[in-house]
């Protein structure tokens, strides 16, 4: 019943039997112990479990575990480089863009990806880019600042 | 002045949320950890004729099941601590007895070694239901129809007549009687962690701990024990982080108190998160009234009296402050204005939903909302502008204490100051030109606004029903790092950094040598919580004079060390010194080794030869060595304080907006939004914005896009994300802020609260704005959500 699967995730190699109905987000969270990925929906809709899967977003709340066998995945846990922080997450620091801090790490995943692809983003690129992250807290005013802190460093 | 206070600092409990290193519930392990999983009622209203656990007591990995025949003698009904005359308080079973009464009612709990294998028993226990009437409709509901609860006999819970001043005189007294029924949607407070508990109890030890994502951890250990029949010193609650709470976790719920059994039971820990779908179904609602305002006026738009008739669709049963709810609207409907007589008549009824309760302003945004909207249609009506009607109501600011007749005493305010920064702000005579202008070129503008006033600091024991202060221990540890225990628990909002920066500036330390600890039962004196705007008023209070007590111990002991009179000490930057005069000639001013910075091993005592100052944590080490001490005086260096404020703190603001309805799709697009806001004295300028941005998207929220839609048979059709619709980044417009600072007598840090001062202004100057830009086609009023549907109609029409 259960399948083999290997998945690097944050950089570590792990190889584990899981059953085939397992969640990406539960594998991570339960047999890894990487609570940093939350959920918020189970729907897809919120973000809060963001991750990135071959370097695209992925809310892995609707992902199967099997279903990343051979991938190379980053959560939050693995975003901070030589225990410095990513831009976005100094941002999200210096911009207050966070509260309660549930939907962060997804938000802060979402969003590395978006100026990835789009280093220079407007704030209506920024907005439009994070539709698919819930935020209940902050306005996502503060989120698009953040952002857009992230975006100047990143560029310098 | 101030090194910390008033300034934006970032906060201090970020890194590790950042970083995704932070605990909420299911975020922390313990082995053997068992998990729980519910089944709930797919019936709004039925007869339950039988429960078959056969199949899933058989089930892999089922420990358990249990069902409401099995608890009901075992834990206590989830309570209710409002006190209302005549109230009807139903007994609320954690788990349903012979009927369910909402759609998401938990009937049955499964308990297994893994969260998917629970999940698999819950489809196997088979309910036999026999569906009964419904009702829905709240004003169905309180008229007759289906009763809810039979030994009641009807719907109605209560009805209560509040208010001062001879409404029928003031109402004959007026030229004009505008009167608008207005409905206040329900709304579902959708915090984005769930609601989460993990019970672990041990039996030797006959301790229970508790971990819940509440923003009540003192006040659920006396509820759960009481409702278990445990000890209350043998019950630990650990509030860890926690997911935003909005009001909802301001509650006890049936599954905190049913797997602190079920622990103890078996002597496992178990744990419970919620879902999505849960949370809709089954974490409390907020809003749900529907009334009728009536407003008396001269020609000259003065406001001569109130009345307001309402029905507050309560749910099925009542959570902990369910009924008193619309009480609290009561007390705001004079709004930011004179009003001599006001009167309101609230009847509560029991629908077969799920429970309203404290919603991110509970019962004021209604009260906003009926003032706000009532001033627009009363200007509309005498055809004068809304901000002359605003300003001819206005009390002075020198009219402060300011007496209602909803039987209050507003602390401070100076509305007009808030009001004309707002205009300015948002340049609102041009902004009247531009919508002329856009309006004959066929564009739908609108502009609306809001001055609104809002209750917070809750509050006063006298008005509350389980106390109303806040408490704080502050110690200054050896080696001179300091510790807030507060008994706040925050959930968001920062109080970690806000509570850091009175206690850094209060003992001249710096900001990371303070940490501030909360929500834990077994560490923190007794507490109440963090909802009602309250948690910095008077939590923060608390912990500034908790520092000003330690400090007089602190001035005995400095004064005794440096050979002086403590009243001659000066206090400042964190040194106690003698005055210039006495100073001898000689001697260093620093300690010989730092504080917090000696090896372990003994610690060495501060020199005090020739020395003419001392800082506090070298006084802070003296006391724990306690070598040199005053004759009698008491060893270590803390003191706790229970702040009780005298009254309510009642901050305010103008907000205004500018709406653009698009012709082809009836959507309404945000061009323009400010806010002037005043709460008081400010402690952290960057959690103040992030405070008011959330709670006006909350606002935009209810305006535009949210609604807990049941149908008439009491389905639940928002029943997830998908179709509960919450903001979002696209959706919004870059607000616009300012502030006017009117300090709040009430306490002496000036503060007045601010978390929830979005969500009570912001929705009816959007409402305002929508209906403004609507009347060329004769709309004089809008329900929420104001969905483009709607609109679009009425562009049709």
């Amino acid at each position: 019943m259960k399948q083999a699967i290997s998945v690097n995730v944050n950089g570590v190699d792990h190889h584990n039997e899981v059953e085939p109905r397992l969640l990406l987000v539960h594998y991570l969270r339960d047999l890894l112990s990487l609570t940093g990925t939350h959920i918020g929906c189970e729907t897809s809709i919120c973000g809060a479990c963001t991750v990135l899967v071959d370097g695209q977003a992925v809310k892995s709340c609707t992902m199967f575990a099997v279903q990343a066998n051979g991938a190379n995945i980053t959560t939050i846990e693995g975003l901070a480089a030589n225990g410095n922080l990513h831009p976005m997450q100094e941002g999200f620091w210096e911009k207050h863009g966070l509260q309660c801090g549930y939907c962060t790490p997804g938000m802060i995943i979402a969003a590395s990806q978006l100026i990835d692809r789009n280093p220079d983003p407007t704030r209506a690129e920024i907005r439009h880019g994070l539709e698919g992250n819930l935020c209940r807290c902050t306005g996502y005013q503060h989120i698009v600042e953040a952002v857009e802190y992230a975006a100047k460093k990143t560029n310098v | 002045m101030s090194k910390y206070v008033g300034q934006r600092i970032k906060r201090t409990e970020d890194p590790r949320l950042i970083k995704g290193l932070a605990h909420y519930v299911d975020d922390i392990r313990l082995p053997d950890t068992l998990h729980v999983a519910f089944v709930r009622s797919i019936y709004a209203h039925a007869h339950i004729a039988g429960i078959d656990v056969a199949e899933a007591v058989k089930s892999p990995g089922v420990v358990a099941v249990y069902t409401g025949k099995d608890v009901a003698t075992k834990v206590g009904p989830v309570p209710c601590a409002a006190a209302l005359p005549d109230l009807k308080v139903p007994d609320y079973r954690v788990l349903a007895t012979d009927k369910a009464l909402f759609v998401g009612h938990p009937i049955a709990a499964v308990v297994a070694t893994d969260k998917y294998l629970a999940r698999d028993a819950v489809d196997l226990i088979s309910v036999d239901y026999e569906e009964l009437p419904v009702v829905v409709d709240v004003e169905a509901a309180a008229k007759g129809g289906p009763v809810v609860h039979e030994k009641f006999g009807n719907n109605i819970a209560y009805t209560l007549t509040s208010g001062e001043g001879d409404i029928d005189a003031a109402m004959n007294a007026a030229d004009h009687i505008i009167k608008q029924r207005m409905v206040h949607q329900r709304l579902a407070p959708i915090a984005m962690e769930g609601r989460g508990v993990l019970a672990r109890y041990f039996p030797g030890e006959e301790e229970l701990t508790l971990w819940s994502s509440t923003q009540i951890p003192h006040l659920m250990r006396t509820q759960v024990a009481l409702m278990i029949g445990l000890g209350e010193h043998k019950l630990r609650v650990i509030t860890p982080e926690v997911g935003g709470g909005f009001g909802s976790k301001l509650n006890v719920y049936a599954e905190e108190a049913l797997l602190s059994w079920i622990s103890m039971q078996l002597g496992k820990p178990v744990k419970w998160i919620e879902s999505r779908r849960e949370n809709v179904q089954a974490t409390i609602h907020g809003r749900a009234q529907v009334g009728t305002v009536e407003v008396g006026c001269k020609d000259d738009g003065t406001i001569t009296g109130l009345r307001y008739n309402v029905f507050a669709d309560l749910g099925a049963y009542h959570q902990l402050l369910t009924p008193a709810i619309p009480t609290l609207t009561g007390l705001m409907l004079s709004g930011a204005y004179r009003i001599p007589a006001i009167q309101m008549n609230v009847t509560g009824v029991f629908t077969n939903k799920m429970s309203t309760d404290a919603y991110r302003g509970a019962g004021r945004p209604e009260a906003t909302y009926v003032v706000e909207r009532a001033m627009d249609i009363v200007a509309a009506e005498l055809k004068i502008d809304p901000v002359a009607v605003r300003r001819k109501n206005f009390p002075g600011k020198d009219e402060f204490p300011f007496h209602t007749a909803t039987g209050l005493d507003y602390d401070s305010g100076d509305y007009e100051g808030a009001l004309a920064k707002a205009l300015d702000l948002s340049g609102y005579a041009k902004l009247r030109d531009e919508q002329a202008k856009g309006r004959a070129e066929g564009k739908i503008i609108g502009i609306g606004m809001s001055s609104y006033v809002e209750i917070c600091a809750l509050g006063p024991s006298q008005a509350m029903p389980a106390g109303g202060w806040e408490s704080a221990t502050v110690r200054i540890e050896p080696t001179g790092k300091v510790t807030v225990m507060t008994g706040a628990s925050p959930h968001g909002q920062g109080q970690e950094t806000s509570f850091s920066q009175i206690a850094a500036d209060e003992l001249g330390v710096d900001l990371n040598d303070v940490t501030v600890i909360h929500g834990d039962t077994a560490i923190v004196q007794y507490g109440i919580g963090t909802f009602g705007s309250r948690a910095t008023a008077v939590g923060g209070t608390a912990v500034l004079i908790a520092i000003q007590k330690l400090k007089e111990k602190a001035a005995k002991i400095a004064a005794h060390m440096l050979q002086g009179d403590a009243s001659s000490l000066s206090f400042e930057g964190g040194r106690y010194s003698l005055p210039a005069g006495d100073a001898p000639a000689t001697g260093t001013s620093d300690p010989v080794v730092p504080v917090g910075e000696a090896p372990a091993g003994a610690l060495p005592e501060p020199q005090t030869e020739g020395r003419t100052s001392l800082t506090i944590q070298e006084i802070a080490l003296a006391a724990h060595i306690a070598k040199e001490l005053p004759p009698d005086t008491e060893p270590g260096l803390s003191a706790t304080y229970f702040f009780e404020p005298k009254n309510f703190t009642f901050p305010f603001g103008t907000h205004i907006c500018v709406v653009e309805i698009d012709k082809e799709t009836g959507e309404t697009k945000f061009l323009r939004y400010v806010a002037v806001d005043d709460c008081g004295k400010v402690i952290n300028p960057l959690l103040v914005d992030g405070q008011i941005h959330g709670g006006i998207v909350q606002s935009i929220g209810q305006a535009l896009y949210e609604e807990v839609v049941y149908d008439e048979q009491g389905q639940l059709v928002t029943g997830e994300l998908m179709d509960y619709a919450i903001p979002r980044a696209s959706q919004l417009p870059w607000f616009e802020l300012d502030r006017t600072e009117t300090p709040s007598p009430v306490n002496p840090l000036g503060v007045k609260g601010v978390g929830e001062a979005g969500t009570i202004g912001a929705t009816p100057a959007i409402v305002n704005a929508i209906v403004d830009a609507l009347s060329p086609y004769g709309v004089k009023h809008l329900d929420m959500p104001v969905r483009p549907e709607n609109v679009w109609k009425i562009l049709q029409q």
